[in-house]
């Protein structure tokens, strides 16, 4: 399965190798709870990431796919017609003074980006041009472009059927749309529906949203300071996650909330640096991504190896379809809820067609991907398996090498913003799960701190260990929340359509104006 | 007509005497209206994690019932006791923002603030909110020391 996990077995990988004998009986035990685990989640997985019949494409990318281009074209490419508005409500024009204080678009907005952007824009694309080439790049910025109609619809939904609850607060996400709006449309099976998402989510949350942040996290930081036992990253990042979300401490929070965008906009602002210096490179590298995306240029699979590794690389960054976005979205302050539905189509944008796109032409344009100059086609490495690269790099390292080639302290500036993605996103789903573990057990104090501690053993257990068959199992459980999210989203569509219709009327007729500031 | 005067509190001692200039001045007009406004410092464009997001309706509420508890009602009553006419709000935002767009939406002749409390980084990069207000405006500020 090349996955992004990769970059995390391969890190992990070295660590091991590179470990005295302390470590082979550390990997002795971890060999058989692997194994163990592996052989018990095999099934699961598998059926998962299953290639459709006669190819290797992954039916969950097409499953993906096929949803995002339907909703698409169901809702008339709200993603392009409705773009300027989204701008215009993220910048508080639509806003009601009187409602100042309450959470506005833009931080509903900020909240589920920054559970969003992470490994997936760094490192994830670097899987996807090291094994996809250069024309993967293409196909990503496609499926992130038709993801922008998929998170609409479950961001609309998720607002429309959020819980509001007499102390104030709110809980939202795909368990409350499913239950709330299958019994209004009077079909049934709704109840279990939800509950099964809410299962696949925790199971998500506790490990592509926390394990395989936390193993990542670690690989980056032995790699700068040499190599340690994952377990003290692990204890330190599960006692500050702890006080965060069990201590309730704020201001840990609050620091890294500010410091990640910053952050993202760094890395942005250095892709920028390198394209800008190398302007005359650029046509080249559109060229190169082109040509790639419909002939391959040389990579396993030609250009259907190009397209899976776009596709699916998008998927797993931007999460549309998953579900987990509703969930962040539907805290927001709005009478309408369609608004924050176009306010999440911006999120797709952001993170796949810019972030991703930027470090794929970063790592396209420093050319770490050695090409044959005799046919100009990509040269493979010797398992044939992806391209070879300036110093065999891929994952992380390969984006770490790309920025570094133009900007030689980068790689540490890049470190950093790995660790406080990880960290950000773990956040970011512990209180996912913790809205899937909620809708099963109740809402309480007791039920809240049971989930929140086993949220922290799971974060130590992680970066211990490289538990490839424990992350492959979270991974196919984030995509098996979109197999039951996306399934209940066909049903559900036409509810946001019958919105989404009354809403540009009242937006034509000038019924909904603009607040003058 | 009657003359409206927008009084600005924070909460803090130069708003006590704010207050009692307002009082003095209302005193000597014969029709005078006096709005009490207190701003809660927020900003629609800070980052915020989703359990925060999640509550902030919460303690929005929160914030504006200790805000109308502590300051405005207190404020609002000593002028009735006075014998003025007051009334208080409690509004979110920038508060040089804030403070002149309920001044220009109620029509008022004036606004009255005590110097702000302030200090350190903040104020020596974004400036103190009374020295914003007092740029920005439409209405003539008049500040207590």
């Amino acid at each position: 399965m090349k996955r992004f996990t990769q970059a995390a077995a391969s890190a992990a990988l070295l660590a091991v190798t590179a470990g005295p004998a302390l470590a082979q009986e550390a990997a002795s035990l971890d060999a058989r709870v692997n194994a163990a685990f592996a052989a018990a989640t095999g099934p699961f997985v598998n059926f998962i990431f299953a290639p459709l019949p006669g190819t290797a494409f992954p039916w969950i990318v097409l499953w993906l796919v096929v949803a995002a281009s339907i909703f698409t074209i169901y809702f008339g490419f709200v993603q392009f017609r409705f773009f300027s508005h989204a701008i215009s409500l993220v910048k508080g024009d639509y806003s009601d003074p009187n409602d100042a204080g309450e959470v506005s678009h833009f931080q509903a907005l900020a909240t589920a980006l920054s559970g969003t952007v992470g490994l997936g824009n760094i490192a994830g694309v670097a899987v996807a041009v090291g094994i996809g080439g250069p024309g993967a790049t293409f196909w990503m910025i496609l499926a992130g472009l038709l993801g922008m109609a998929s998170k609409f619809t479950e961001c609309t939904l998720g607002v429309k059927y959020r819980n509001e609850y007499p102390d104030g607060t709110v809980s939202g996400g795909p368990m409350y749309y499913i239950s709330k709006g299958f019994t209004e449309l009077g079909l049934p099976g709704g109840k279990i529906l939800a509950v099964l998402f809410s299962v696949f989510c925790i199971l998500g949350a506790l490990g592509g949203g926390n394990m395989f942040q936390a193993n990542q996290a670690h690989a980056q930081i032995s790699g700068i300071v040499g190599d340690y036992p994952g377990w003290i990253t692990g204890v330190i990042f599960a006692a500050v996650v702890f006080v965060v979300i069990v201590g309730g401490v704020k201001s840990i929070a609050a620091v890294t909330e500010k410091v990640v965008p910053f952050m993202g906009i760094l890395y942005v602002g250095a892709a920028l640096v390198i394209l800008i210096v190398n302007y005359d490179k650029i046509g080249w590298a559109f060229g190169q991504i082109f040509a790639g995306a419909f002939t391959g240029l040389g990579v396993a699979g030609g250009f259907v190896g190009a397209l899976i590794q776009g596709f699916k690389r998008a998927a797993f960054s931007n999460e549309a379809g998953v579900g987990s976005a509703a969930i962040a979205h539907s805290a927001v302050k709005t009478k309408e809820p369609i608004t924050e539905g176009f306010v999440s189509l911006l999120e797709p944008l952001i993170d796949t067609v810019v972030i991703c796109t930027m470090t794929a032409l970063v790592i396209v344009i420093s050319q770490q991907l050695i090409v044959d100059p005799a046919t100009g086609n990509y040269m493979l490495n010797e398992a044939g398996s992806a391209i070879a690269t300036v110093d065999g790099n891929s994952g992380v390292a390969l984006t770490s090498a790309a920025f570094g080639s133009a900007i030689s302290w980068f790689p540490y500036v890049l470190a950093i913003a790995v660790v406080l993605f990880a960290f950000s996103t773990m956040i970011s789903w512990s209180y996912y799960g913790l809205k899937a573990w909620t809708y099963l057990f109740g809402e309480g104090k007791t039920s809240e701190l049971v989930f929140k501690l086993i949220f922290c053993v799971f974060i130590v257990i992680g970066a211990a260990a490289s538990l490839g068959p424990v992350i492959d199992f979270s991974d196919a459980a984030i995509f098996a929340m979109a197999v039951v999210n996306i399934f209940c989203l066909y049903f559900l569509m036409k509810l946001v359509r019958k919105e989404l219709a009354s809403y540009s009327a009242r937006l034509k007729s000038g019924e909904i104006k603009k607040f003058v500031h | 007509m009657s003359t409206k005067l927008v009084i600005g509190l924070d909460g803090h001692s130069s708003g006590e005497r704010a207050l009692e200039f307002a009082k003095t001045l209302a005193g000597q007009i014969d029709a005078c209206e006096l709005l009490v406004v207190y701003v809660i410092e927020w900003s629609p464009y800070s980052f915020q994690t989703a359990e925060e997001n999640a509550q902030r309706h919460k303690r929005r509420e929160e914030e504006i019932s200790t805000a109308q508890d502590r300051v405005v009602t207190p404020a609002v009553k000593s002028l009735t006791d006075s014998g003025l006419t007051a009334t208080g709000r409690v509004r979110h935002g920038n508060v040089a923002d804030t403070l002149n767009d309920i001044a220009k939406e109620a029509g008022a002749t004036q606004i009255i603030v005590g110097r702000s409390t302030e200090s350190g980084l903040s104020k020596r990069i974004f400036g103190s909110s009374t020295a914003n207000l007092v740029m920005e405006a439409s209405v003539p500020v008049t500040v207590v020391n």
